[in-house]
């Protein structure tokens, strides 16, 4: 039997082909990554970030990164924990291991959502049109990340640069997502 | 008339771009910066519209926002096609097409004048009086004719053509208006470095500066003062300047809304841009720069095409160089009408005469006008016009020491100015819940005390002289800068102002005339029609509260929203009543502060993104099969997969009996899926279901029922056990949500001691469903690590594994009565499992089938469905459930309430099967079921359909019900009347198909 493994279907795929270029604001789909929901006590808190590569940032809706592994700080006692597709096992053996007999949850995600990235010198502007949060720098830094809305969907919202954000979505309201993105950034084209 | 009232030169408008226009079919020019109202009065076009109630002539009163007359249709096509724009806000472009409204059939002959006529029978209130016998005539007769004779314009007649987007944008200084007291707030602010947000509704920033002949600023003639001052702003990065953007609501915590007209104004539009554009904007601190109104004086005839507000002439002359008449008669109550006599005089306006209704007039711009010549009559007030589509004189007597009125000189004009004071724009200052106090000295409602975070300036709090003007922006801008945390402060600058400063002196009410009331037609409210008569009748027949007054006589109701009239109408009710206007009450202000489009509330959210439409991974396969979907919830789910030339009877019956024969495959993606997991996971699935769980093996599934605490089932689910800590759990489609916000509701505020978290997994998995004797001959071949042998799988249980080389939760379920398997794969991999088991079953016929025929073979064995068979008031035992209860546990959600007596009284809805004794006929899903059909009407009712089907495999009707004390009932025969007549039905056990169970296992 045909190992199918490789095979994903991004629910974006036919967006990105028919994509314009648009320089001051830019739609592209992230390559799919491994995520986790890592939820868990103190103890296990603490011994996760040495296991994963990254330490859990403690400071509300911010995310932390090492080398190709990302920590988004959801909640409280919630991270969303991203690498390399195809890392996942070795992510759940190496925490297996560390958080052995400590209490949390660690929950494979990897295929539940997926990336956009909006950039350029409109970026902000644009996922305003249906984010009501202050996208301005001083409210909304390089390094801040958190669940919002974007028109009638609860995305995670993450800013890698000055002009760059990242948009996580839920994979069945990602085709609403990107086709707002397109409406929203016409004027610009 | 071709173009005989506009100015050689002056004004702001581009003569290098003339524009030719249309209206009411006839062509006219105009210029760039015109409107359409500049551009019809500088073509000597006055008469614009009929009025509302009586089709009287109308021309144009104003020169802005507050316009009550001139309300036209726009737009060359219907798919484009604005009705009850103001004229005097239709900014020209070339090709603009307007038509007026409310006449028929044409605007200088028309047939609802008789209206007019008939007015001694048409007073305040009059549909009230009038239209009360019969009673049942009101709904046939009186009402649609109202409407049809009563509505403004028309709507348009086909969708709109137009796209609006919506913003959302935060500030720490929003100033609303670019006057004198706007541009230097924004200023000020602007130098504190925090982000401002400075909008006009204009198309240009300046506001009363762009209509000064004469006043100077630092040196700078008034409008090249504004241009330099919004040359400094646009150079600040930190400032974002919007014209033609009205702010139209004031909403609570500092949110503003903006509505931006981005195209309107351009003859040929960009199709990127949209025609509207929302700003919800979140300001830490609004600057309200709103200006003031000019009030007009209630005055006999006083709505002739040619009276109109002196402040309104003088921007028609200075800033757009459009005459607006030949001959003028100033109607005045303070100096604001002689500055504008003068400035009318420059433009070689003849200034027939100044009737000031003031004992004297000792200002400098009275001394001016006398210097000039002009015919100054103070103590004077006018009694009337004459002029059937056009004004053509004025009638002025004067007041005598003890208040009569002398006799009436008429005097030829062209052109009848009011000057009545100034109304403070205190409208978004209301919508704020601030609260207003009454000046005397003003005679004006102006802010006292604020609610929001904001402040007033300029005008719009009563203070009109340029330089106070000025002054006032300037410190609010930078007190707002440094109220929102502004860290450096604003320079403290000052303005030089010269401009001849027409005080504050006004009037409110109706002027005397000295006639007959009963034929004197003073107009209070322009555009609905309301006469200083109507409003004392109102008082007469006992009305005392403004707010009662308004709604009897209309006045102020107007799509205007009383701009112009409220302020009048006060002093009317307070002189009726002899009563301070302060103890009538104000009338509250309401968002829009004017009419906002539809489409720019609707926004982005029509066709595609008028709500998100969820998919599933294979969503597209079958799309491509020609499969018909239904709407779950936000899910788009494959109802059934029809056959050339079949309905959806025959496709159902069809997919049926493959299931029940073969095999079947259908997409369970949708199915909500919490992962819930940590060492706590088996207690905290022991409190939330009613089953028991700390028995459950690892790798067994087993079916969970939910309650709410009231004891009721709110869903149901298969749930696996993967490992001692980590459960699998799956839920109703349109549950998942709520399942998993009332999960973790329990745990985060009843059991934080619990080690145990959530996690939603629904969009992780596709789920693809096996179903029939021949499933597991198909997926034999291509798992992997799984032995789907009955010893090594059996009913209710869970294997992982790899199937086609992805990783795979399989599990052993049924929800059809036959084998079954459900394959987990991760969402992305879902298509290509599908497709690979769909070929892998074609030697079986395997046959794909969508969620009817799941609803038909879960019927034929009786499992329910939450939400079809319950409906929040069913219990686990009611719907056949009990078994599912665990009755030795401690506790669970809803156990308590089971307890209660009523829950197991005798006489509740139990699940049943019926069915009819023709089996040729299906019942109708929510018909009610009686026992006698012979009892009187209303019959009582013993039951309801809930699920109704033509089953394939059992070869006839079937219907589950819920019926009172139905277990016992079995045998029975009841009745569902229907309007076709009674269907006899009998009750029997709710499981129509192999009710031992045996063809679970193949």
């Amino acid at each position: 039997m045909a190992d199918l493994s490789a095979s994903r279907a991004s629910a974006v795929a036919s967006h990105v082909a028919a994509a314009p270029k648009v320089a001051v604001a830019d739609l592209g789909a992230l390559p799919p990554r491994t995520r986790f929901v890592f939820r868990g006590r103190e103890a296990a808190i603490t011994a996760a970030g040495p296991a994963f590569g990254v330490a859990l940032p403690r400071e509300a809706c911010r995310f932390a990164e090492a080398g190709d592994r990302r920590v988004l700080w959801l909640g409280p006692d919630e991270w969303l924990l991203t690498a390399p597709e195809g890392a996942g096992a070795a992510i759940v053996a190496d925490l297996a291991a560390a958080l052995a007999g400590l209490p949390h949850s660690l929950v494979d995600v990897s295929h539940r959502s997926l990336g956009i990235a909006v950039s350029g010198a409109m970026a902000a502007r644009v996922i305003n049109n249906g984010c009501p949060l202050d996208l301005g720098l001083e409210a909304f830094p390089v390094g801040m990340a958190t669940r919002t809305v974007f028109g009638k969907a609860e995305i995670v919202l993450v800013r890698t640069a000055e002009m760059r954000f990242e948009i996580d979505v839920w994979r069945s309201f990602a085709d609403y997502v990107w086709r707002f993105l397109e409406e929203a950034r016409r004027e610009f084209a | 008339m071709s173009g005989g009232f506009r100015l050689a030169a002056g004004g702001r408008i581009d003569r290098s771009r003339p524009l030719r226009f249309t209206f009411d079919g006839r062509s006219f020019r105009g210029f760039a910066g015109d409107t359409l109202a500049s551009a019809l009065i500088a073509e000597g076009v006055h008469l614009v519209g009929r009025s509302f109630k009586y089709h009287r002539p109308r021309g144009i009163v104003s020169a802005g926002a507050d316009e009550p007359n001139a309300l036209v249709g726009v737009g060359a096509d219907e798919a484009h096609y604005t009705p009850n724009l103001r004229a005097t806000q239709v900014e020209l472009h070339d090709g603009l097409v307007a038509e007026s409204q409310n006449r028929w059939p044409s605007l200088s002959f028309d047939v609802g004048a008789v209206n007019d006529l008939a007015a001694p029978l048409l007073p305040a209130g009059f549909y009230y009086k009038t239209f009360m016998w019969p009673q049942r005539a009101w709904t046939s007769f009186y009402e649609p004719k109202i409407r049809a004779a009563a509505g403004l314009g028309r709507a348009p007649g086909a969708a709109d053509a137009d796209r609006y987007t919506q913003h959302f944008a935060h500030c720490e200084v929003l100033v609303i208006g670019s006057g004198p007291a706007g541009l230097a707030a924004a200023l000020a602010a602007a130098e504190t470095g925090v982000r401002v947000i400075l909008c006009d509704e204009q198309p240009e920033f300046g506001g009363s500066l762009l209509a000064e002949r004469e006043a100077v600023i630092d040196g700078l003639p008034a409008a090249d003062w504004a241009a330099a001052a919004v040359a400094e702003l646009e150079t600040r990065d930190n400032v974002t300047l919007l014209t033609r953007t009205t702010a139209f609501g004031y909403f609570p915590h500092n949110l503003i809304g903006l509505a931006e007209r981005v195209t309107d104004h351009l003859g040929v539009r960009d199709p990127r841009l949209p025609r509207e554009r929302l700003w919800q904007v979140r300001a830490a601190e609004v600057v309200i720069a709103a200006g003031a109104i000019e009030r007009p004086i209630v005055f006999p005839e006083n709505d002739r095409p040619g009276v109109m507000l002196a402040d309104a002439a003088r921007t028609y002359s200075n800033r757009y160089a459009a005459k607006p008449g030949e001959r003028a008669v100033v109607f005045t109550a303070g100096d604001a009408g002689y500055r504008a006599a003068l400035d009318l005089a420059a433009a070689g306006v003849t200034i027939a005469a100044i009737a000031d209704l003031r004992p004297a007039a000792t200002g400098a711009l009275p001394a001016r006008a006398r210097a000039a010549g002009i015919d100054v009559r103070t103590a004077t007030t006018v009694t009337g016009t004459r002029g059937r589509l056009r004004v053509s004189q004025a009638h002025l007597a004067a007041i005598k020491p003890d208040g009569s009125v002398g006799a009436a000189e008429a005097v030829p004009c062209d052109l009848v100015l009011m000057a009545g004071g100034a109304t403070p724009s205190v409208h978004l200052f209301s919508q704020s819940r601030g609260k207003l106090g009454w000046n005397e000295a003003l005679k004006a409602y102006v802010p006292e005390s604020s609610v929001e975070r904001e402040r007033s300036a300029g005008a719009c709090r009563g203070v009109y002289e340029l330089g106070a003007v000025l002054a006032d922006g300037y410190d609010k801008g930078s007190a707002a800068a440094k109220a929102a945390g502004a860290t450096t402060a604003a320079a403290s600058r000052s303005f030089a102002a010269k401009a001849l400063d027409a005080g504050s002196d006004g009037f409110i009410g109706a002027a005397p005339h000295g006639r007959n009331p009963a034929f004197a037609k003073a107009f209070v409210d322009w555009q609905n029609d309301v006469t200083a008569k109507d409003i004392k009748l109102a008082t007469r027949e006992g009305f005392r509260s403004i707010e009662h007054i308004k709604r009897y006589t209309t006045t102020g109701m107007a799509t205007d929203q009383g701009k112009t009239s409220n302020m009048n109408a006060l002093g009317i009710v307070s002189d009726a009543l002899k009563t301070p206007v302060t103890a009538i009450g104000l009338t509250t202000f309401r968002m829009p502060y004017t009419p906002t489009t539809f489409g720019i509330f609707a926004g982005h959210s029509r066709g595609a993104l008028f709500d998100p439409v969820r998919t599933t991974p294979i969503h597209g396969w079958a799309a491509e099969q020609g499969a018909a979907f239904e709407d779950v919830s936000l899910w788009k789910r494959a109802h059934y997969f029809p056959h050339a030339g079949e309905d959806m009877h025959a496709a159902v019956a069809r997919e049926c009996l493959a299931v029940r024969r073969s095999v079947g495959i259908f997409d369970a993606s949708t199915l909500g899926k919490i992962e819930v997991v940590g060492p706590d996971a088996a207690e905290f699935m022991n409190r939330m279901y009613t089953n028991a769980w700390a028995k459950l093996g690892v790798g067994r599934l087993r079916y969970g029922v939910m309650l709410r605490e009231d004891g009721f089932v709110t869903d149901d689910g298969v749930v696996g056990r993967l490992a001692e800590d980590r459960f699998h759990v799956t839920t109703t489609t349109g549950g998942a949500p709520r399942v998993l916000q009332m999960m973790e509701d329990y745990l985060q505020t009843e059991w934080p001691d619990l080690d145990v978290w959530l996690t939603s997994t629904t969009e992780q998995w596709a789920v693809i469903a096996v179903q029939g004797p021949n499933a597991r001959k198909v997926l034999e071949p291509l798992v992997e690590g799984i032995d789907l042998s009955p010893a090594a799988l059996p009913h209710m249980s869970a294997a992982t594994g790899t199937i086609c080389g992805v990783p795979t939760r399989l599990f052993r379920v049924s929800f059809t009565g036959e084998l079954g398997f459900e394959v987990n794969v991760p969402a992305d991999l879902g298509r290509v499992v599908w497709e690979a088991i769909f070929a892998a079953g074609a030697p079986y016929g395997i046959t794909p089938y969508g969620t009817e025929t799941m609803h038909v073979l879960r019927a034929e064995k009786g499992y329910i469905i939450v939400g079809q068979e319950t409906d929040g008031t069913a219990t686990p035992d009611d719907v056949g459930l009990g078994w599912a209860v665990g009755k030795a546990k401690k506790d669970f959600v809803g156990k308590r309430s089971l307890a209660r007596a009523s829950m197991s009284a005798p006489g509740r809805k139990q699940l049943v099967g019926l069915l009819t004794q023709d089996p040729q006929v299906v019942l109708e899903e929510g018909a009610q079921i009686v026992a006698d059909p012979a009892a009187p009407v209303p019959m009582p009712m013993v039951g309801h359909v809930t699920s109704s089907y033509a089953s394939a495999v059992v070869g006839r009707s079937i219907a589950l019900a819920m019926v009172k004390g139905g277990r016992a009932r079995i045998g029975e025969t009841l009745y569902v009347p229907m309007p076709g007549g009674t269907i006899p039905v009998t009750v029997t056990e709710p499981v129509f198909y192999d009710p031992k169970g045996e063809r679970l296992d193949g």
